[in-house]
């Protein structure tokens, strides 16, 4: 063709003008059908473009190293930054809080703290991070309690006036007064300590140094009328452990005490009676021969995190027994460090930690991916002390002779990994690994849980349930259709079945949840019925029909079986429905739904996998017949006709040349159908509970991919775990349909090849 | 019997079966939506009669019947009902009894046996109210400012004739807020964001400033104005209300401003009823919600889904027609073009929420957040386009229509017999012309058939409007009075989400299920319509085509 173009070309008539025409025609079509080419592609790339970075490791920067900021004669007991990662903070144990620029410690002011004459600082306690709160033991047996702060002011730039310089300046103030509290009243010096300080309510446990572990807890109260500020304090010593304590951690919320003692051992103590409280269990958590060396508490205070001598990390928790009662359990073990564990310093929010060993060695690890996100090494003596910025973008530890270094962070997707996607995790305050998908707000307290599993698992459910209800009716219905219908019936099916496509899955979501979800679950034994007859019912109308004489069934003529068993299904329908409630008044006590869960101990749920299977099953129905009836209906003529020409019934005939030429065909109807079933959205939404449980009964509902997203989208914060992983669903399923149907698609062109050299 | 089973015949039977089933079940659906949603409006008698509670104590009930079905004693026991007898099985009625400002429910089942005898009362009036739906009573009196002007059997005659007067200045008080304060606020708002735009190019000027302000003075004044005529309009509508007797024997004042109808529904002829039906139909295609849409018209969603469905027409048959002219005549036909061809058909069997989640990230938050803040700055840090709207939601759809309408149009350029493009060519016709002049406008049909099957499509989808643009019930049109007329920006209602929504996240479910039955009758007779036209326009053009291929 183009080379007889361009030779009329050659041989003249046409105008430079209507050529130049054609071209731009050309040039207009080829740019658009390409860019709607290119678009389409776009939403591929862009899913996968939020979805990768879920799946790239944390990275971290080099560590800049720095000399040590702060009175050198003191030693660094606690790390720590400010909101930005900007200013690192220094707390010594002698009392010296300094100040210093993250990225080149710069020295930014230093403050010592306040103490009362005589006194001398004996210990150190950090509160619960996201506090910034700290406190200082002293040697007369009283406290005096810290906060960082960090005012945030803006200037205009002197160079570009459009812009604000950000400017933070810190400083420390005294949240409860300059006036140290007492903690032993007997006056002798707090040796180790441990303090949370929240609003009114302020809690700490010491070891005084004639061993006794004292709690004490101030509540302060103000007068509506007076705004006077009254403290009331009660002070307990609490029974002893055997051996040397090495550390005290009280939780966040002031319920529980950990004892870190003997080497091995720690005790838990019931604190939330402060005036009386109890000594729970002592448990080894290491085994014999190891040394526990670290110790921390990760935010939210569920979780202690147990670093040893030979470089175990282990996360243990309580769990709740079936009798009520907590125990400290191991829940799992990370991947060891090299040398021992020298210290261990969880991130503000989240539940990840920053780990040190004495080789110089730091790993950063996330508790409920189980996850060693990265390691590195600082060189070859301990890393002393280390600290994490709040938003976990940037690390700050001591490290070998008395120099600081710091690196930033990029750990934005820390609770991805294989396990916490696809296996049971065991969850914070969980009585057991779960599969699980609570993905509300990341609050501290509040550990996310992304488990795929179930939806993955609702989603095959659905399209389970879907596939057994439509697959006998839309293929046996396709072969009747192609094969034996009589074409003015075909005329009326046909268009039916089109209809059927496209009505909108919300009206079949609003009718399955509403009419038939209520419907079934009043009359279930007669629903359960009516399908256990259906098919009965086809075959004894059959006979029947074969029974009756011969004229009068050739009036009706072959083809039109169909509109005959219209009025046996309703009748049927009709009948089961009728003898539904006496048979559940005979054999189930007159309530089936009420029986199954009674006597079988069966979930049962009004919105189920039954009604959805027969919604969602209508909604799929239309797709496979369609594709199959082509399939059916294009295999060559000749070769039906040879067969019936050799005597075969029809029937043999359909069943040996038919469906056998064309099971390609069918089958690729029922992939292109499963397609469908799994990305549908509206029905399950509407007819089910879409509760993600997991398991395969049909009277229980489930919650699918495709309506996880559609719940969940709309509230997902742009750019968070939350949001990327709806996104990662999306791609799932749209990768899982995209290859679905080029597979079915690529069956059914080398069918037609196939038939058309037939 | 052994060799009719050998014979197949039973096999055959099945499959006609499975063929009859899918029938029975299209048609039930239909059936049943046509059913549950044309009865709403046709005035059901109202019930009186006796209940006997679960003590024992003997209440009066007034309401309609609305549901019927059977129930097991066990489940009614259960619940606390001392029922004698040895049945396992009885009715329970479903009474919409109306009055929810009183008794706090409107729709309550009762068991058969607790009933007493059904009377229909004739003057039992059933109100339309604007705000805690129907009131059912006897009515006793109606009053003008107090004193009563009728009593007795004039009231009712007394009753319609204020009606008419009270719902003649309620329409005067929805048109000035609607159309007057709307306009006004929406004047307001622009003057605030040309001010604030000036302000970020520090251009804002003390004579600018003085001007903004005057402006909005003048504004401030005529919406003064406003609202003086409101608060006359308001007054009136106070004047009158009428007094009935509840169920449980109370006397009621309804103010005529609440009510919206009133009818005698055991006292009107079949014309009354009719004429009744058709009002009521009318009112629910042309009308507002109310009530958190459980009550009152739909027409906004029928507007915004109209709206949004052109939008997406716009951009979809340009788009597509062109995809499908360049891969069927221009590009070489290869493995790659079979491939994209393969890709295409099969993105119309993508689900249709990944759509949606490719609109939000991409459109909403990449496309949209960027026009923002390249030329919204002013509104900052409200979204204009950084958020779902009509126009995304049209663009969204209209990439998931795409497939349709480039699969049609190939169907139908593949069809086009090489005679007709030859005869062209050969008396000299460029390829541009041969295919704008002849090939296209045989092939237009099939075009049209992508197009229509596209709109039905879109009319129906749900789930990705869900995150891209829909909204339950969104303050105003996209399309109003309002310079510039087109507000591409604006949150929209949808037939489809609407049927969802009222259907399922309302307070009062069983209120709206009417409504929603007849909102989905609506939606399936405009897509049923739709695909009807589209599977005749295709035949039609197939058996011309055929006519074509023996020239």
């Amino acid at each position: 063709m183009e080379k007889i173009e361009a030779d009329i070309t050659k041989a003249g008539g046409y105008t430079g003008r209507r050529m130049a025409k054609d071209k731009l025609f050309k040039h207009v079509m080829t740019f658009g059908g390409l860019s709607v080419i290119i678009a389409i592609s776009l939403i591929f790339v862009y899913l996968a473009s939020v979805v990768v970075p879920l799946f790239l490791p944390a990275t971290m920067d080099k560590l800049e190293s720095f000399p040590a900021v702060g009175v050198q004669q003191e030693t660094t007991v606690h790390l720590t930054a400010e909101e930005q990662a900007e200013i690192g903070v220094r707390f010594a144990n002698q009392g010296s809080v300094a100040f210093f620029d993250m990225r080149n410690g710069k020295a930014m002011g230093e403050e010592r703290v306040a103490l009362p004459e005589g006194a001398t600082v004996t210990s150190f306690a950090a509160g619960d991070l996201s506090q910034r709160s700290v406190a200082y033991g002293l040697s007369d047996g009283r406290m005096i309690i810290l906060q960082q702060d960090f005012k945030v002011t803006f200037k205009e730039d002197a160079k570009d006036s459009e812009k604000d310089v950000r400017t933070i300046t810190p400083s420390i103030d005294y949240p409860v007064g300059k006036e140290p509290l007492v903690i032993d009243a007997a006056g002798h010096a707090l040796k180790l300590l441990t303090m949370q300080h929240h609003a009114e309510n302020t809690a700490a446990v010491a070891l005084t140094d004639d061993n006794r572990l004292v709690l004490t807890a101030f509540e302060s109260s103000e007068n509506m009328m007076t705004g006077e500020v009254s403290s009331e304090r009660t002070s307990v010593e609490l029974p002893p452990v055997e051996g040397e304590i090495s550390q005290l951690i009280l939780e966040v919320k002031q319920r529980d005490l950990y004892v870190v003692h003997g080497g091995r051992y720690i005790s838990h103590y019931d604190v939330m009676n402060q005036s009386s409280p109890q000594l729970l269990q002592t448990v080894a958590v290491v085994p014999e021969g190891q040394k526990i060396t670290a110790v921390n508490i990760l935010s939210g205070g569920f979780s202690l995190i147990v670093g040893s001598n030979t470089g175990e990390i282990a996360q243990w928790f309580q769990v709740r027994d079936d009798n009520n009662v907590n125990h400290l359990t191991h829940i799992r073990s990370f991947k060891s460090m090299d040398g021992a564990v020298t210290t261990i310093a969880p991130e503000h929010y989240r539940k990840g930690f920053v780990a040190g060993d004495d080789k110089g060695n730091i790993g950063l690890y996330y508790a409920t991916s189980n996850k060693l996100l990265l390691t590195r090494s600082t060189g070859t003596d301990p890393v002393r002390v280390a600290g994490i910025a709040p938003r976990a973008n940037a690390v700050l530890i001591e490290g070998p002779g008395n120099t600081f270094q710091s690196a930033r962070i990029e750990n934005d997707f820390p609770e991805i990994s294989f396990s916490s996607l696809w296996q049971k995790v065991w969850y914070e305050s969980y009585q057991e690994p779960e599969y699980n998908w609570q993905s509300s707000a990341a609050t501290s307290d509040f550990e996310p849980k992304f488990s795929v599993a179930p939806l993955t698992f609702g989603t095959l459910k659905a399209a389970f349930y879907a596939m057994m209800v439509a697959v006998p009716l839309a293929v046996l219905g396709a072969i009747f259709a192609a094969y034996f219908m009589s074409p003015k019936m075909r005329g009326v099916v046909k268009p039916s079945i089109e209809i059927m496509e496209a009505l909108p899955t919300v009206i079949l979501g609003f009718l399955a949840g509403l009419w038939l979800a209520p419907f079934v679950d009043n009359n279930l034994a007669g629903t359960l019925v009516a399908i256990f007859l259906l098919p009965f019912s086809f075959v004894i109308t059959a006979y029947l029909w074969h029974l009756l004489p011969d004229h009068l069934t050739q009036r009706v003529g072959p083809g039109w079986e169909a509109a005959l068993l219209i009025p046996v299904i309703i009748l049927v329908i009709w009948t089961s429905i009728a003898i539904g409630h006496p048979i559940e008044a005979a054999l189930f006590n007159g309530d089936m739904p009420n029986w199954i869960s009674n006597e079988l101990g069966w979930d049962y749920e009004q919105r189920n996998s039954l009604v959805v299977g027969i919604a969602m099953g209508f909604a799929v129905i239309p797709t496979i017949f369609s594709i199959a009836e082509d399939a059916v209906f294009s295999v060559p003529k000749h070769l039906t006709t040879g067969s019936l020409a050799l005597g075969a019934t029809p029937w043999q005939t359909l069943f040996n040349v038919v469906i056998l030429t064309a099971s390609p065909g069918i089958f690729s109807a029922i992939m292109v159908g499963m397609g469908r079933a799994v990305g549908e959205t509206m029905i399950v939404l509407m007819a089910t509970g879409n509760t993600a449980v997991m398991d395969l009964s049909i009277f229980t509902g489930f919650r699918t991919l495709s309506a996880n997203i559609g719940v969940e989208m709309p509230e997902a914060a742009v750019g968070t775990t939350h949001y990327r992983l709806l996104f990662f669903s999306a791609l799932v399923l749209f990768a899982f349909t995209f290859a679905v149907n080029t597979v079915a698609e690529l069956i059914r062109q080398r069918l037609r090849e196939k038939y058309s050299s037939l | 019997m052994r060799n009719w089973f050998k014979s197949g015949e039973p096999w055959v039977w099945m499959t006609a079966g499975a063929v009859a089933l899918s029938l029975v079940m299209v048609y039930a659906v239909v059936w049943l939506t046509a059913a549950q949603g044309l009865v709403h409006w046709w005035p059901t008698p109202v019930v009186e009669t006796t209940f006997t509670d679960r003590d024992g104590t003997k209440t009066r009930l007034i309401g309609e019947v609305r549901n019927r079905e059977e129930v097991s004693l066990i489940r009614l026991r259960e619940s606390g009902y001392t029922i004698e007898s040895t049945d396992k099985f009885t009715n329970r009625y479903l009474f919409k009894q109306g009055n929810r400002d009183i008794s706090g429910v409107d729709f309550k089942w009762y068991p058969e046996p607790m009933l007493g005898e059904f009377t229909y009362p004739k003057d039992v009036i059933s109100v339309e109210r604007r705000e805690w739906g129907n009131f059912y009573g006897h009515l006793k009196a109606v009053k003008q400012e107090g004193n009563v002007v009728a009593e007795g059997p004039q009231a009712w005659d007394e009753l319609q004739k204020r009606l008419e007067r009270s719902n003649d200045l309620f329409k005067q008080i929805v048109s000035i807020e609607k159309n007057d304060i709307g306009k006004i606020n929406y004047k307001l708002e622009r003057l605030r964001l040309s001010e604030r735009k000036l302000e970020i190019q520090d251009k804002l000027t003390a004579d600018a400033k003085a001007d903004f302000e005057k402006k909005r003075e003048e504004l401030n004044v005529e919406f003064g104005g406003i609202q003086e005529r409101l608060q006359a309009l308001r007054e009136q509508i106070e004047r009158d209300s009428f007094v009935a007797t509840t169920m449980d024997g109370q006397e009621v004042e309804v103010s005529f401003a609440k009510m919206a109808d009133a009818i005698l529904p055991n006292d009107m002829s079949v014309f009354e009823k009719t004429s009744h039906y058709i009002h009521k139909l009318i009112e629910f295609v042309l009308d507002d919600p109310r009530e958190a849409n459980t009550e009152g018209g739909i027409f906004p969603a029928i507007f915004g889904t109209v709206m949004m469905v052109l939008l997406m027409s716009a951009m979809v048959t340009p788009l597509g027609i062109m995809a499908a002219i360049y891969m069927r005549e221009y590009a070489k036909q290869g493995p790659l073009i079979q491939m994209i061809r393969i890709s295409v058909n099969n993105l119309a069997g993508v689900p249709s929420i990944v759509y949606g989640v490719f609109g939000l990230g991409f459109f909403v938050y990449f496309l949209g957040g960027n026009i923002d803040a390249l030329f919204f700055p002013e509104s900052h840090p409200a979204p204009v386009f950084g958020s779902p709207g009509i126009l995304w939601a049209s663009l969204t759809l209209a990439l998931l229509t795409l497939p349709v309408v480039i699969v049609a149009t190939e169907e139908g350029l593949s069809r086009v017999p090489r005679t007709i493009r030859e005869g062209s060519l050969a008396l000299g016709g460029t390829k541009a012309e041969t295919l704008w002049r002849t090939v296209l406008p045989i092939a237009s049909p099939a075009m049209m058939t992508g197009l229509i099957l596209a709109i039905a499509r879109a009319a129906g989808e749900v789930a990705p409007l869900m995150l891209v643009g829909v909204v339950k019930l969104a303050p105003s049109l996209p399309l109003d009075g309002n310079f510039p007329f087109l507000h591409m920006e604006r949150k929209f209602m949808h037939l489809g989400f609407h049927i969802y929504d009222v259907g399922f996240q309302s307070p009062n479910v069983e209120a709206a299920r009417p409504l929603v039955y007849a909102t989905a009758l609506l939606l399936v007779i405009i897509i049923v319509v739709l695909n009807l036209f589209a599977i005749r326009l295709r035949n039609r053009m197939r058996e011309k085509m055929r006519g074509l291929e023996g020239v």
